[in-house]
């Protein structure tokens, strides 16, 4: 073949006028023999783990699957050794190892779930009792159909909220401290702020009994819950505020001091609405973190079986302490309504989950 | 000879004379989601030739190259029609494994790229790594010099091959990046606008290195620059899109004629600055 | 007047208004009571603390009876059950969090990404108590199973070994359960949220330039992943484990629905019986005596110190790894 700066041949422009439709080709990357390689090694395995299990009488679903399959990675790496060079064989087995590492992650949060609601299901469907009455009178082995766990579900409720008013102002007013004043001193309070999201909860509980029940000698009343709450919930709600501070965008707050705004009304009116979504996102998802929170309870909270409103005088129940002493009276109707009221308590926060998401959702359309 | 076999053989480090591979677009068109790019381009790009692609901004020059080694697929929602033939063998055939076709069609990237993770040498050899090539200690050494050599880098780094990459200024690191093209013994290089991060000094050295490589390796370049098409290229194509319509080729030939005497108004406009 | 005075800098200190120093102080003052409040944590711990480490001295951290009726309280095997219950957790959770991390950015389909970032983070949101529930009653079960082969087959291993004949016809199955073990694959749920979620967004930001010179050298997908994903997210992986690990040596619900209290000095992990700080904490809290309060108080201090340290450790290289190691321009 000549190739010479002159007389190349060229083909140019245009349609070519035998043009076949143009339409997108497939572009598939994966081969037969990429699909049929897995396929037949993961049916392998599953034959040959399954006459091993016959013959040596082991037991157990979850060696099965584990055997299975390591088995299936030997196989696919087998069969991949005829006709791949080795970097595709290396690249088959990562594939496979990843995507099995996370289908075990999806099927432990599944059964998770599913065994959660199952198990808590003869409980959770006595819509006629199990929501609107307390446990008070009732024995731990009576029937399904007797007692619920209103009073927890109050307690929590109220717990709740009493850490929610405590919380949000600090949060918020500690986020704002950090994306709008600034300085030295904000800095320390983001480091402490951090550090103290990732801290044992078990270690909030402790410092409410440390300073409220020893010093201020307060009995364990809702109240007392409740500020254990608020100080697990305070520094999560602080610095998720803050990623939502952080994303108004700076023009805006120019505009507004440019407008003679001041540096208050300029938060109060423009960067905390913008940040609106990203807020109650931040919030939502305190909530849900701090309903199901055990560990402080158990130090600071008593758990009562009857219903009480009054988070000032004698204890509350909430809905993970009622999970807790449910669980371990080895009453089997017990253990139900436990579970039942775990059901509730997954089902509250996914609900809040979900809306947390939907509010935090990427705008179509908006700039 | 099946395709796989075709796509295979080119491991061993062979004579460039005997490794004269040209690449033929045929009839290739690109999407972005629902948004057409690329109206059926047709361009031949002969062996040992070095083929400019110019054109304004926009106009899919860009799109066309990362076809011809199928990276523009990785982009979300991209799509194609068409042909491209590597020595008459479409590389979006089903059989074709798209790491060979890609070892044997390098590319050189608008923004110099090392790992940084690895040393000068290691760079230069991390294509042999990636692709499974297996090689001795001292062919290894004389990759590593030849394809530095080759690069226009040699002088400049053979007492620090042990440095990380990073460590190099712009224009070395975009030269490192060509002889990692290299080391891997592609028959085509691909050059996204190599040059436009960097100085004119170094914009030289690369032209340079161009001009070297040309006689062993069939090399296409994007470029914006005008007097580069003319001073690197032996074939040219100008690549226009019209208002709200996907982008094609406008004129192709000898970068001399088109320069010279292009058949085009458009083409007359662009070349001589006068719009673009 | 020399040219040398013209040029000094003018003062352009800001002279705020008197809303603006209200906000300002406001603001500034919930952030210092939020920080006293954090601050006081550590304080009131280790105020507690001091009386009890007086008394005890170095056996607090020495003895491994925790018996405060007889006056004999120390740390060291519930600290020794801490650190087994969390690296069952991170061995576990380790490589099930990067292979989550790298299916989400690498592998998964476009569509699907953002619906499985979603689950992980509705995973990290269950309630610690939900994953005790089943750990014990769902994986325990299970597990002793997997347990009994480990101690079948590896019980040379101290670790591995349990004071019982495996091999058994009937084997005693309660010899295999409330251990370390199982509670470090319960808490291994919680953690590996945490963890895939911090690798994923590094992983996320792997430089497309990079990404795509590897694939242009004819790199296979994993030969893309390891030479340029995995060294540019080393920073992220390793304080993703370090927060996970924080996480591993702080929980507790999940820890005191699964072990049953034993305070021996002990590495087999697939035998019953264990106790972890935290455990220990929330356990005996209820129903403890003023004697017992303050070495509570005290193992509490001790936790935080824990904690503080690797979440700290954590954050220095989460914060390290955001930063450059791309190729810039």
């Amino acid at each position: 073949m000549t190739v010479v700066n002159e007389g190349v041949e060229l083909t140019v422009t245009g349609n070519p006028p035998t043009a076949t439709p143009d339409v997108p080709r497939a572009l598939a990357t994966r081969s037969f023999d990429d699909r049929a390689s897995w396929m037949s090694a993961m049916a392998g395995a599953l034959g040959i783990v399954w006459i091993a299990y016959q013959i040596t009488g082991w037991s157990g679903r979850l060696g099965f699957t584990l055997l299975w399959f390591v088995v299936y990675l030997a196989l696919y790496a087998a069969i991949s050794r005829a006709g791949n060079p080795r970097p595709v064989v290396f690249d088959r087995l990562a594939a496979a190892t990843v995507a099995g590492g996370a289908v075990v992650v999806g099927l432990a949060l599944l059964s998770t779930v599913s065994y959660t609601v199952q198990k808590g299901w003869p409980a959770f469907s006595q819509w006629g009792n199990f929501y609107t009455e307390t446990a008070a009178g009732v024995r731990p082995t009576a029937p399904l159909d007797q007692g619920g766990i209103l009073h927890a579900i109050a307690g929590t409720a109220i717990m709740v909220g009493i850490a929610l008013l405590i919380s949000l102002p600090l949060g918020l007013g500690t986020a704002v401290y950090m994306t709008e004043v600034g300085g030295r001193a904000a800095r320390v309070v983001r480091t402490v702020v951090e550090a103290m999201t990732a801290l044992p909860d078990v270690l909030a509980g402790l410092f409410v009994y440390a300073t409220l029940i020893l010093v201020f000698h307060l009995d364990r009343t809702g109240f007392v819950a409740a500020v254990a709450l608020a100080v697990t919930m305070t520094p999560i709600v602080a610095r998720s505020a803050e990623v939502a501070l952080r994303v108004v965008p700076g023009g805006l707050r120019e505009a507004s001091l440019a407008l003679g705004a001041s540096q208050g009304s300029t938060v109060w009116r423009v960067v905390l609405p913008t940040a609106r979504a990203g807020l109650a996102t931040s919030l939502i998802l305190g909530i849900a973190r701090i309903s199901g929170e055990t560990a402080p309870l158990l130090i600071v909270s008593g758990a009562s079986t009857y219903q009480n409103l009054n988070p000032f005088a004698e204890p509350m129940n909430s809905l993970p302490l009622y999970i807790f002493s449910a669980v371990r009276s080895g009453q089997p109707n017990f253990i139900a309504r436990g579970f039942g009221a775990a059901t509730v308590l997954l089902a509250l926060v996914t609900v809040l989950f979900a809306l947390a998401r939907y509010l935090a959702r990427p705008k179509r359309g908006s700039r | 000879m099946s395709t796989i076999d075709f796509l295979e053989d080119s491991l061993a480090h062979s004579a460039p004379e005997s490794s004269a591979v040209g690449v033929d677009a045929v009839a290739v068109s690109a999407w972005f989601g629902s948004n057409k790019v690329l109206e059926r381009v047709n361009l031949s790009m002969p062996p040992r030739t070095v083929t400019a692609l110019i054109g304004p901004s926009g106009c899919g020059k860009s799109t066309f190259l990362r076809i011809l080694n199928r990276m523009h697929e990785s982009v979300p929602a991209a799509k194609m029609a068409g042909e491209v033939r590597l020595n008459g063998q479409d590389i979006y055939a089903p059989s074709v494994r798209i790491t060979h076709m890609r070892k044997r069609i390098g590319m050189v990237f608008q923004k110099p790229n090392p790992f940084p993770a690895m040393s000068i040498a290691e760079n230069v050899t991390a294509g042999l790594k990636l692709t499974g090539t297996k090689v001795s200690r001292s062919e290894r050494s004389d990759i590593i010099e030849g394809c530095l050599r080759r690069g226009g880098l040699w002088n400049e780094v053979k007492d620090r091959l042990d440095e990380p990459g990073q460590a190099l200024s712009g224009g070395q690191q975009q030269r490192l990046c060509i002889a990692r093209s290299l080391a891997v013994n592609p028959d085509v290089l691909l050059m996204d606008e190599p040059c436009s991060a960097l100085d004119p000094t170094s914009t030289r050295r690369i032209e340079e290195t161009i001009a070297e490589l040309a006689p062993d390796v069939t090399i296409v370049i994007v470029t914006h620059n005008m007097q580069q098409a003319a001073r690197v290229s032996q074939q040219c194509a100008f690549f226009l899109a019209e208002q709200g319509s996907p982008g094609g080729i406008v004129e192709a030939g000898t970068t001399k004629q088109l320069f010279e005497d292009p058949h085009d108004s458009r083409t007359a406009d662009y070349v001589n600055g006068r719009f673009g | 007047m020399t040219t040398a005075e013209l040029d000094t800098p003018r003062e352009l200190g800001q002279v705020y208004s008197t809303a603006d120093k209200a906000f300002r102080r406001t603001t500034a003052g919930i952030g210092m009571t939020v920080l006293a409040l954090t601050g006081a944590i550590g304080l009131f711990l280790g105020y507690q603390a001091i009386p009890t480490l007086r008394r005890y001295g170095l056996s607090f951290f020495t003895e491994n009876q925790w018996l405060p009726q007889r006056d004999v309280v120390g740390l060291s095997s519930v600290l020794l059950g801490t650190v087994e219950v969390a690296l069952v957790a991170l061995v576990v959770g380790f490589p099930l969090a990067l292979m989550t991390a790298l299916y989400i950015s690498e592998y998964a389909p476009r569509r699907l990404k953002s619906w499985f970032v979603g689950l992980i983070d509705l995973m990290a949101a269950v309630p610690s108590i939900i994953y005790g529930l089943w750990g014990f009653f769902f994986l325990q079960p299970q597990t002793i199973h997997v347990s009994r082969w480990l101690a079948q087959h590896f019980g040379w291993i101290p670790v591995f070994h349990v004071d019982t004949d495996p091999n058994a016809a009937t084997w005693a199955q309660t010899k295999f359960t409330a251990s370390a073990f199982i509670a470090g694959l319960a808490v291994s749920m919680m953690v590996i949220p945490l963890a895939c979620a911090v690798m994923r967004s590094v992983f996320a930001q792997a430089p497309l330039g990079e990404r795509e010179a590897a694939l242009a050298l004819g790199a296979t997908r994993w030969g893309m992943i390891r030479t340029v994903v995995i060294p540019f997210g080393q920073g992220g992986i390793i304080g993703g484990t370090m927060l996970a690990l924080g996480r591993a040596l702080g929980e507790t619900v999940a820890v005191l629905l699964i072990i049953s209290p034993a305070f021996d000095i002990k590495v087999n992990i697939l035998q019953v019986g264990t106790e972890t700080t935290s455990a220990l904490i929330a356990g005996l809290f209820g129903e403890a005596s003023k004697a017992q309060l303050s070495a509570l108080l005290t193992a509490g201090f001790v936790l935080f110190v824990l904690t503080l340290a690797v979440n700290t450790v954590a954050a220095v290289f989460v914060n390290r790894s955001r930063s450059g190691a791309a190729t810039e321009i």
